[in-house]
């Protein structure tokens, strides 16, 4: 219980406080439309319609605010830089931008839906009161001009049109139309399916978010929404003249009321998010523009390309990411890589694989290059993520990269190495287990590379026994088996002797690891599926004991 | 923008405004609003097209990914032989049925989602793309037994390193090892 409060109770309490917003703007605007004395006209023809169109409209403003800070990458950088006394929980929570944007999302998608379906009882009944199917005040407040010494309170002026034609002749309901559209095709190919596969069709789809929010605030400017103006001299006692239509004007009590639009307030909202996308567009062009040397392209085995990079002012952490962007490939792409490289290189490096239309032109052009030539134009972006600092903190670290989630460790290696050569005192690692997991080295054999001129850097200082590591191959087919003994593969050259097949027997592993340090604490990190997550988790625990002069061991998931 | 397949993108488009064309429709008839035909047929239209395109294609490459409970739908849809696997026939099929929906102020927003999911369905029959149904693979499209494995193997099967291999008489409980491939006696 103690565990899901550290990790996740932030995140938790963010939701919440959030959610409460949300219905609390929906409860209260709904009564101040539903019980306010100057809608009592209006509601009168509409009912709770009204109140139902409003509420939501209220939600939707909040949440346009809101969609589009997640999305500003850079801003949130700053927040990041800047929150380094707060702690790490509140770093994290940065991380989960994305996860937040799209529950912001959902809920403007939900609040939509019921503002248009409210707005559509509204134009139909508006409709018919202007047409006099209602009661006689109903007609009476429809019948009100829109002249000198009257003003108007049915949107509807005249009594021969049908609601589509009002929809379609008014800012509010051509701008309402046509944002809503634009969200619904923003909305379809943002699915998963269409996301993960086909990724341009989601981002120039996505773009569509311009003419929303250009729509959005306009949206109000028609001022159809219309309340009573309550301070008329002599002023209008509803109550009392309800009844009375044909005496409006003629008797003191009532004269004929008098109606006002109401202010559009979106602007006000979304203004601000808006200026500080723009802001971010801007940086982003500009971080675009600042000249990117290669250093050096090299291309590794199974089509993974190798890029060091040199960025004026440019400084990273261990395990953070960037985004690249190459126009001579697409203009408008940008694509995240994790960084292999460790801060104390004087240059920082990706490992590209060959897993798409974009990548994949990336490296046919890399290998069309001539020698020692620069590489075409490269716009970077970041670095972005989360630190993952705290893998230094341990005397003995068990480390575990399932798959793709072996890139990180590549920076955290090599960074712990660069410490520990340097005597740097803020690393305080001493012993090093390393399990990589992978179905097949297919595409990482420079990360094998990696371990092994780590290894032996190790061994020529005489710390042989300072990194540990053992290579777990868990995907079986024949193939694999034929690959082995009868083809010479680069996969396992030389890592032979730590090859396993199958998966790590954990239990044996940390029985190992206890043996070997019975009095440390031993911090456990992951990058890898979630499954995987909950059985180490679950082996931290049982292999910790409480005597605190044993060993103990402490579960970190990180998602690098 | 190579290899998109756009039909993946029509039938989520097409998916979306079939519920639109429902959620209309039901608004117009409970609210029985002037033109309430319309709206019984926007829900109707709304039905069939939601039924029609639930059953998700496969992929001519790439995994496919099922929609939950699709299976039937899929059965269904695949009776209708060319009608459904042409995506022309789609194309034209949800322009025909979007037409009705723009008379009534309800339904119109799923006319004209649906209107463009036709276009999107169209620049796929142009690309030569159509329906295939997602089955359940069967025993017989299992990959032929290559010709060697009829042979007795040549070599013995990988073992852990001969560190671990070795008898080691003072520790077994460490000298034990699990075998990743699991063993069973010979049948004869």
């Amino acid at each position: 219980m103690g565990n899901w409060i550290i990790n996740h109770g932030l995140t938790s309490f963010i939701l919440v406080v959030w959610m409460g917003i949300n219905i609390f703007l929906f409860v209260w605007f709904y009564f101040f439309y539903d019980l306010g004395d100057q809608f009592f006209y209006t509601r009168h023809i509409l009912g709770s319609a009204l109140a139902w169109a409003r509420a939501p409209a209220a939600v939707l403003n909040f949440n346009c605010l809101l969609i589009l800070l997640p999305v500003c990458r850079n801003l949130l950088s700053l927040l990041r830089g800047s929150f380094v006394c707060c702690g790490r929980t509140m770093r994290k929570q940065l991380d989960k931008n994305l996860s937040f944007h799209k529950l912001v999302a959902y809920m403007i998608g939900l609040m939509t839906a019921v503002h248009m379906i409210a707005h559509l009882l509204n134009v139909e009944w508006y409709n018919n009161s202007r047409q006099g199917v209602y009661d006689k005040l109903s007609t009476a407040l429809s019948n009100l001009e829109d002249s000198d010494n009257t003003t108007y309170l049915n949107p509807i002026r005249t009594t021969d049109i049908i609601p589509t034609y009002f929809v379609f002749t008014t800012i509010a309901g051509l701008t309402g139309v046509i944002i809503t559209l634009c969200l619904i095709l923003i909305i379809t190919s943002s699915m998963e399916v269409i996301r993960r596969s086909y990724f341009e069709v989601f981002w120039y789809t996505h773009h569509l978010f311009v003419i929303f929010f250009a729509g959005l605030v306009f949206h109000g400017a028609g001022r159809i929404v219309r309340s009573q103006n309550m301070d008329t001299i002599p002023p209008h006692n509803f109550t009392f003249c309800k009844d009375r239509s044909d005496d409006w004007g003629r008797i003191p009590e009532c004269p004929i009321p008098q109606f006002r639009g109401g202010f559009p307030q979106t602007w006000m909202w979304v203004i601000g998010p808006m200026v500080l996308y723009l802001c971010e567009r801007l940086l982003r062009f500009i971080r675009y523009m600042q000249a990117v040397r290669y250093r050096k392209i090299v291309m590794r085995p199974s089509k993974v390309l190798e890029l060091q990079l040199v960025k004026n002012g440019f400084t990273m952490e261990v395990g953070q990411y960037v985004f690249l962007n190459c126009p001579a490939i697409s203009q408008l792409e940008w694509h995240p890589f994790t960084m292999t490289s460790a801060p104390e290189e004087d240059f920082f490096s990706v490992h590209i694989r060959s897993a798409g239309d974009w990548t994949n032109k990336l490296i046919s052009i890399m290998e069309q290059l001539p020698e020692g030539a620069q590489g075409p134009k490269m716009g970077v972006d970041g670095p972005f993520g989360t630190a993952s600092e705290d893998v230094f903190d341990y005397e003995v670290a068990m480390l575990v990269g399932a798959g793709i989630g072996v890139t990180p460790f590549a920076s955290i290696l090599k960074s712990i190495w660069y410490k520990f050569k340097e005597s740097n005192p803020k690393l305080r690692t001493r012993k090093i287990y390393f399990y990589w997991l992978c179905r097949e080295t297919h595409a990482f054999e420079w990360f094998a590379d990696l371990l092994q001129v780590l290894e032996k850097e190790m061994d020529e200082r005489g710390m042989g026994d300072f990194l540990t590591y053992n290579l777990y191959l868990t995907g079986w087919d024949q193939n694999l088996h034929f690959h082995v003994h009868y083809r010479d593969t680069d996969v396992v050259t030389g890592l032979k002797q730590k090859t396993h097949y199958g998966r790590p027997i954990w239990d044996k592993e940390f029985e190992k690891v206890r043996k070997e340090n019975p009095t440390s604490v031993v911090g456990t990190f992951l990058c890898g599926p979630e499954a995987l997550a909950k059985v180490l988790e679950k082996k931290c625990a049982k292999y910790s004991d409480v005597d605190p002069r044993k060993t103990k061991f402490y579960f970190n998931k990180e998602n690098f | 923008m190579g290899k998109i397949e756009w039909a993946m993108w029509a039938n989520e488009q097409a998916l979306a405004s079939g519920l639109i064309l429902l959620t209309g429709g039901i608004v117009g008839v409970a609210g029985q609003f002037r033109g309430w035909q319309f709206a019984a047929y926007g829900v109707a239209a709304g039905v069939f097209v939601c039924l029609l395109e639930y059953p998700r294609g496969k992929r001519s490459k790439g995994t496919s990914v099922a929609r939950t409970g699709q299976y039937c739908f899929t059965v269904c849809v695949k009776a209708f032989g060319p009608l459904t696997r042409n995506y022309y026939v789609r194309a034209f099929l949800h322009a025909a049925i979007c037409v009705p929906g723009g008379f009534m102020l309800a339904t119109v927003l799923g006319c004209v989602c649906l209107g463009i999911a036709s276009l999107i369905y169209l620049a796929a029959a142009i690309r030569g793309e159509h329906w295939e149904p997602i089955l359940p693979r069967t025993e017989t499209q299992r990959k032929p037994v290559p010709p060697s494995i009829k042979n007795p193997p040549s070599n013995p099967p990988p073992r852990p390193p001969p560190e671990m291999r070795r008898k080691r008489v003072d520790d077994l409980e460490g000298a034990a090892y699990d075998n990743p491939i699991p063993v069973t006696a010979n049948e004869y």
